[in-house]
């Protein structure tokens, strides 16, 4: 846990990434949120707390007892107008949220609207005004939620209203914490649409009725993902690019990172890689499919890791794994050969067989945790870029674009993805990925709840 | 990437064991005159195969001169049994473990060689290379592992029938062969070793290494063993076969609560494998491990073997590598992944002889100059010990204590074999009538009705051989092994490819030649040749004198007639064993009145109304009246209308079948008594071949090649299959691309029982190809 906190921290200070103490434009109103709602301080974050406020969400200054005097009062009549004038300007209701329940992580967008009228402020209901108030006065809820502050797109314009958006992620296994806060806090009372992709809008359908009176409004994973992918990248990075390559990816000296847009460049096949993988051919906004898919994917990865090296996080593992050498562990080409096997012009250096020396005992007894660590990631990472190459291949399409949560804070497998794409087809194809990695479903959720009211 | 090097093994293998001893006579056969050796060293199995040639006793048959005629007495030709030196194939299989103590045997008994080299390939021939050197004081040669394994391929697949196989856990017979197509090109060979190969071969000469992966072999044995601490790969497949890996691999209904149905995809599909460790805080089975493992190499193997065949265009896709060797719980995985990706579109297919590849090309490298892939050469049962022998699932305990040896023999044909020109669909034909493989009870009968006969061959073996007193030992030696073949049979029916009443005889006459009784019915066929050629001229005479439509129906009951005089049918055989007596005029009263179970004469007859037939092609069945007084006088009739028949005989003896040479001998006489037969031998409107064949059975796809060309230098308009081995066993549904007849009379009851007749009910079946009236 320290550890994955450190790691976190570490990123925080070497990049343009923060997570601590941010200085936002949104200003003011997120150190009043601070200042207000002290007991859910940053020295909560990463689950130092016990307790009772170990859960993911605790927003304690909310009472249940609140409902009651909803009840018939001014508060319920000033909602309805509020609706009822939204729905007039063919927008939802606040909040606006957008979550993508995967099979490891549930990821949720909060739009934060910054351009409240003092009329607003003064008709928010007390339960709305605490949910925003929660989220965005903090980077960490609870255990084992988070909020991704670097990726934070701010003054953002979505449906007439600016705001800051907000990237929140916590393990699905939180889920019915989450939905019993969603009772606990009587959110069904802000009669907002709570629109949900991924496995988990299914599977938790049910729950999120019986438990919390919510109903989802269930959306494809794929249609999110695309969707959301397109907007974040037509809408940038806070005046950055959202996406990126890398230049001379077959040079590990020479190779760095560079922004550039993605822009409607069709086709592209979509390597989504979270618990595991799917491989989209997408040839516009609305026409795509899903080319195929493979069970290796980050889950293999932090799950082959926990069994092999007694790591719990996936931040802890991809730590270990930075340190280790997976040449230890895979049996390479030279290792057979001598050298190259030049009959079919393969490399010394590439990998004849994943995990290919722990067929021997005494390799097996010898080798530390941080190269197992590396050696999965290596072998997980390298297999991905194999079946996307040959899809790319097999659909005729250059460009190949890897999202997901796998690749969060991982070079080693966003600049090994870039190699092997380069490596492999000479040069043919490009990989390029994106800073919101993780986070396209979830947005794409969000964007239907503004469709929706567009449509009405 | 490259199966190479293979694996480390595991250190057992490294200490050698000299403890065992090696059973001379059963493995290691024909050392003495050894030549050519090639080696295939893997991480844990040794493939040895060498060239010999083996002496072994055939029978010859000889007109008498017509000067030392009176000396010969009233025998008909002189029948001797001759040594014969034929060219033969071994390959053996054992574990490193035995490596040193089997240089040492076959440095002891090899004396006849002038082999200066040995081939060698495989990761583990670097480390015995110096061993090699010393012990047998021949120079390793290395040849690159996969153009061996490429040209081993390429040999199996061409000269073994039945070699591919479909593997189906489920069902009836978990193993379908694949008919042999004769253009084996192109196909995808995806070879599974520490790692993945997936080369494509478009020809003899010309393949290509187009892709791998490093996921294979070697990562379900290294992980595995870091996993589940189990040190042993056929332990970490054992291990696999007993797991649930649900509980370890997170599934679609893991994350959707059910199906992602919009998306096709089933609520048990993998979503993300070993996903379950990553989150839930529990210790996990070690099979469980084992087992979600196992899914997740299969499925990224298939995968990847898919996207290739794709990409490439190819719909055949053979797995190989020590992953795949015999393991069914392997082969059902990547089978299961194969269907998954391809939906049906492509089917993974397994090789029997898969484990042998490496060691057959490395031979073939090194017999170049011989030319091997000139020859036709043919898997011998008798000295091969079939599929998964030594397989872990069948036989734990033996397999890892191992001392098992495995063994493939292939004898050279001296005739090179190809397909009936005249086959509707070579790629379609499937030679055999039944396959027992997928027919329980048939199966049951057969192998019962085969062991049942066994006493009655051993006595018949041994009275072919009555001067030599130790005939029979050998003839029991012959019913220990055939017995143990039929036992083996029993429990695993798909040994040498599919079961069938033909590979059992097939089997039986290879046993018969391994302990020297290469044709235990030479004398009775002689006895009965001489007594049918007393009353050829006697039965023309009678057939000349029926009115044209009465000859013809005649001429086909006497080769029905015949046909029942068959040593190798049961219940007839008993009959002519009781009863010497039993003549030609008897077997016709026993014949089935018409109509006839099969009953196409009406056709048959109208069709002799039309105009002749260019050239017949007629495989001939038994000795004596069958071809002497049935077929002979047929064969007149079609040479009479202005047809020029081909006679096809077996090349080798199978029970009383008759063979090519003794049918030369035999119509010589004829033609003596007969101008029609004279003349249409002496121009050539009548020609006796052999088929290239020494099996009671035929087997269209394997004819000699003289044949095949003769057949279409003659453009033969007609077929005529002859007894029930030949149009019934095998044959029955053949599709063929001119006129067939089909003849033979059902000389056992439980067979009559199954096609709806009787004992001695008749199959007369005329065929026209759709789309030719005549």
């Amino acid at each position: 846990m320290d550890k994955a906190k450190s790691l976190v921290d570490k990123k925080g200070a070497s990049g343009p990434f923060h997570v601590n103490n941010v200085q936002s434009p949104r200003g003011l109103n997120g150190l009043v949120v601070v200042a207000a709602n002290g007991s859910c301080s940053t020295s909560n974050a990463f689950g130092l707390s016990t307790g009772p406020s170990s859960s993911t969400f605790e927003m304690h200054h909310l009472q249940r007892g609140e409902e009651k005097d909803c009840n018939g009062s001014p508060a319920k009549r000033s909602r309805l107008r509020r609706r009822t004038e939204s729905v007039k300007r063919n927008r939802p209701p606040f909040p606006w949220f957008g979550m993508d329940i995967g099979g490891t992580l549930v990821k949720l967008v909060y739009f934060e609207p910054v351009d409240i009228t003092a009329e607003e402020e003064q008709e928010e209901v007390e339960n709305l005004k605490s949910i925003r108030r929660y989220l965005t006065s903090n980077v960490a809820y609870g255990k084992t939620g988070v909020r991704d502050v670097h990726l934070e797109l701010r003054n953002l314009t979505m449906c007439g209203r600016t705001g800051n958006l907000h990237f929140i992620r916590f393990p699905t296994q939180a889920m019915p914490r989450f939905i019993q806060m969603g009772r606990d806090k009587n959110f069904s009372s802000l009669h907002t649409t709570l629109c949900a992709t991924g496995g988990g809008a299914y599977k938790f359908e049910n729950d999120f009725r019986a438990m919390a009176d919510l109903e989802l409004l269930k959306l494809d994973e794929l249609d999110c993902l695309i969707r959301g992918l397109l907007f974040i990248d037509r809408v940038g990075f806070n005046g950055h690019p959202e996406c990126y390559y890398f230049q001379n990816p077959s040079d590990p000296h020479s190779c760095v990172k560079k922004p550039c847009n993605l822009g409607n460049h069709f086709p592209m096949l979509l390597v989504n890689i979270g618990s595991g993988v799917s491989i989209l051919a997408v040839y516009s906004e609305n026409n795509y499919k899903r080319v195929t898919g493979t069970s290796l994917g980050g889950g293999t990865f932090l799950g082959l890791c926990c069994l092999l090296t007694g790591c719990e996080t996936f931040e802890e593992a991809l730590e270990m794994a930075s340190k280790g050498d997976s040449t230890n562990v895979d049996k390479l080409v030279k290792d057979i050969y001598g050298g190259d096997y030049e009959r079919f012009g393969l490399q010394g250096s590439a990998v004849a067989s994943s995990f290919g020396h722990m067929m021997c005992k005494e390799k097996r007894d010898s080798i530390s945790k941080e190269d197992l660590a590396r050696a999965t990631l290596i072998t997980i990472t390298n297999n991905i870029g194999s079946i996307a190459r040959m899809c790319a291949v097999n659909e005729k399409i250059e460009r190949v674009v890897f999202v997901g949560n796998f690749l969060r804070i991982n070079t080693v497998s966003t600049k090994l993805l870039a190699y092997a794409m380069d490596f492999w087809s000479k040069g043919q194809l490009r990989a390029l990925f994106l800073e919101h990695e993780g986070y396209f479903g979830a947005v794409g959720a969000l964007m239907e709840l503004l469709k929706t009211s567009e449509d009405l | 990437m490259a199966e190479c090097g293979r694996v480390d093994s595991n250190t057992s293998s490294h200490t050698m064991d000299k403890s065992i001893t090696l059973p001379p006579d059963e493995i290691f056969r024909n050392m003495e005159n050894a030549k050519r050796f090639a080696i295939d060293i893997g991480g844990s199995l040794t493939k040895l195969a060498y060239y010999s040639t083996v002496q072994h006793k055939v029978a010859k048959v000889r007109s008498f001169d017509h000067s030392t005629k009176e000396a010969a007495g009233d025998k008909l030709y002189e029948i001797s049994v001759q040594e014969e030196v034929t060219a033969r194939l071994h390959f053996i299989k054992f574990e490193n473990a035995y490596i040193e103590t089997c240089l040492d045997f076959i440095k002891d008994h090899l004396v006849n060689t002038e082999t200066k080299v040995i081939k060698a390939t495989g990761g583990g021939a670097h480390k015995f290379k110096e061993l090699i050197e010393r012990k047998l004081g021949l120079k390793v040669d290395k040849e690159d592992e996969m153009t061996c394994l490429i040209k081993g391929c390429n040999f199996v697949l061409k000269n073994i029938p039945h070699e591919a196989f479909v593997y189906a856990k489920h069902a009836d017979s978990e193993f379908r062969f694949q008919t042999t197509n004769p253009d084996i090109f192109p196909y995808l060979l995806v070879n599974i070793g520490s790692g993945v190969s997936i080369v494509k071969v478009e020809s003899e000469d010309k393949f290509e290494r187009i892709g791998g992966s490093s996921i294979g072999g070697g990562t379900f044995w290294g992980l595995g063993a870091l996993l589940t601490k189990t040190k042993r790969f056929d332990e970490l497949l054992q291990l696999a076969s007993k797991g649930q890996h649900s509980s370890v691999d997170m599934l679609v209904k893991d994350i959707y609560g059910g199906s992602y149905a919009c998306l096709g995809l089933t609520g048990d599909l993998i979503a993300s494998s070993f996903g379950k460790s990553a989150t839930a805080d529990k210790e996990f089975s070690n099979e469980d491990m084992a087992k979600s493992l196992l899914h997740m190499i299969s499925n990224d193997i298939g995968q990847l073997a898919c996207l290739y065949a794709k990409l490439h265009n190819l719909s055949r896709v053979y797995f190989g590598g020590f992953f795949i060797r015999g393991h069914p719980v392997t082969m059902h995985t990547i089978t299961y992944s194969i269907n998954f990706f391809t939906k049906g579109e492509v089917q993974a297919l397994f090789l029997r002889h898969e484990g042998y590849l490496g060691a057959i090309g490395a031979f073939l490298k090194g017999a170049e100059e011989d030319n091997p892939n000139q020859y036709s050469w043919g898997e011998n049962y008798a000295g091969s010990s079939g599929l998964m022998s030594v397989s872990p699932d069948m036989n734990p305990m033996q397999r890892a204590r191992s001392g098992t040896f495995d063994m493939l023999e292939m004898d050279r044909l001296d005739r090179q074999l190809v397909n009936l020109p005249l086959l509707q669909d070579p790629s379609s034909y499937i030679p055999d009538t039944v396959d027992l493989t997928e027919d329980a009870q048939a199966r049951e009968y057969w192998l019962s009705c085969f062991e049942e006969a066994l006493d009655g061959v051993v006595k018949r073996a041994v009275a072919s051989q009555p001067d030599i007193p130790e005939a029979a030992e050998r003839a029991e030696k012959f019913r220990q092994k055939y017995l143990h073949k039929l036992q083996t049979l029993r429990h695993q029916p798909f040994a040498y490819g599919s079961l069938t009443v033909r590979s059992l005889l097939d089997t039986r006459e290879h046993c018969l030649n391994e302990f020297n009784f290469p044709d235990p019915y030479s004398k009775i066929k002689e006895r009965e040749n001489d007594i049918a050629l007393k009353y050829y001229e006697k039965a023309v005479k009678s057939l000349e004198e029926l009115s044209w439509e009465d000859r013809q129906f005649a001429l086909v009951r006497g080769v029905l007639a015949g046909n029942v005089f068959d040593w190798g049918a049961k219940a007839v055989s008993e009959v002519l064993e009781s009863n010497p007596e039993f003549g030609f005029e008897e077997a016709k009263r026993r014949l089935e009145d018409r109509p006839w179970l099969v009953d196409s004469f009406d056709q048959w007859l109208e069709r002799l109304k039309g105009p002749p037939h260019r050239c017949a092609l007629f495989f001939v069945d038994n000795s004596g009246v069958d071809i002497i007084l049935g077929v002979m006088p047929f064969v007149r009739e079609l040479l009479s209308r202005g047809t020029e028949v081909v006679l096809a005989s077996n090349s080798g003896p199978a029970l009383n079948d008759v063979t090519n040479s003794e049918l030369q001998i035999l119509t010589e006489r004829i033609a003596a008594m007969d101008p029609v037969i004279d003349s249409a031998l002496r121009e050539d409107r009548l020609t006796l071949v052999q088929d290239g064949s020494s099996s009671p059975c035929l087997d269209l796809s394997r004819l000699d090649k003289v044949l095949a060309m003769l057949v279409r230098e003659r453009q033969t308009d007609l077929v005529i299959i002859e007894g029930m081995g030949r149009a019934i066993h095998t044959n029955y549904y053949a599709m063929l691309s001119c006129e067939s007849l089909k003849m033979a009379v059902i000389k056992n009851s439980w067979l009559a029982d199954r096609l709806g007749g009787k004992l001695f009910s008749v199959v007369f079946k005329y065929e026209v190809p759709a789309g030719k009236p005549h």
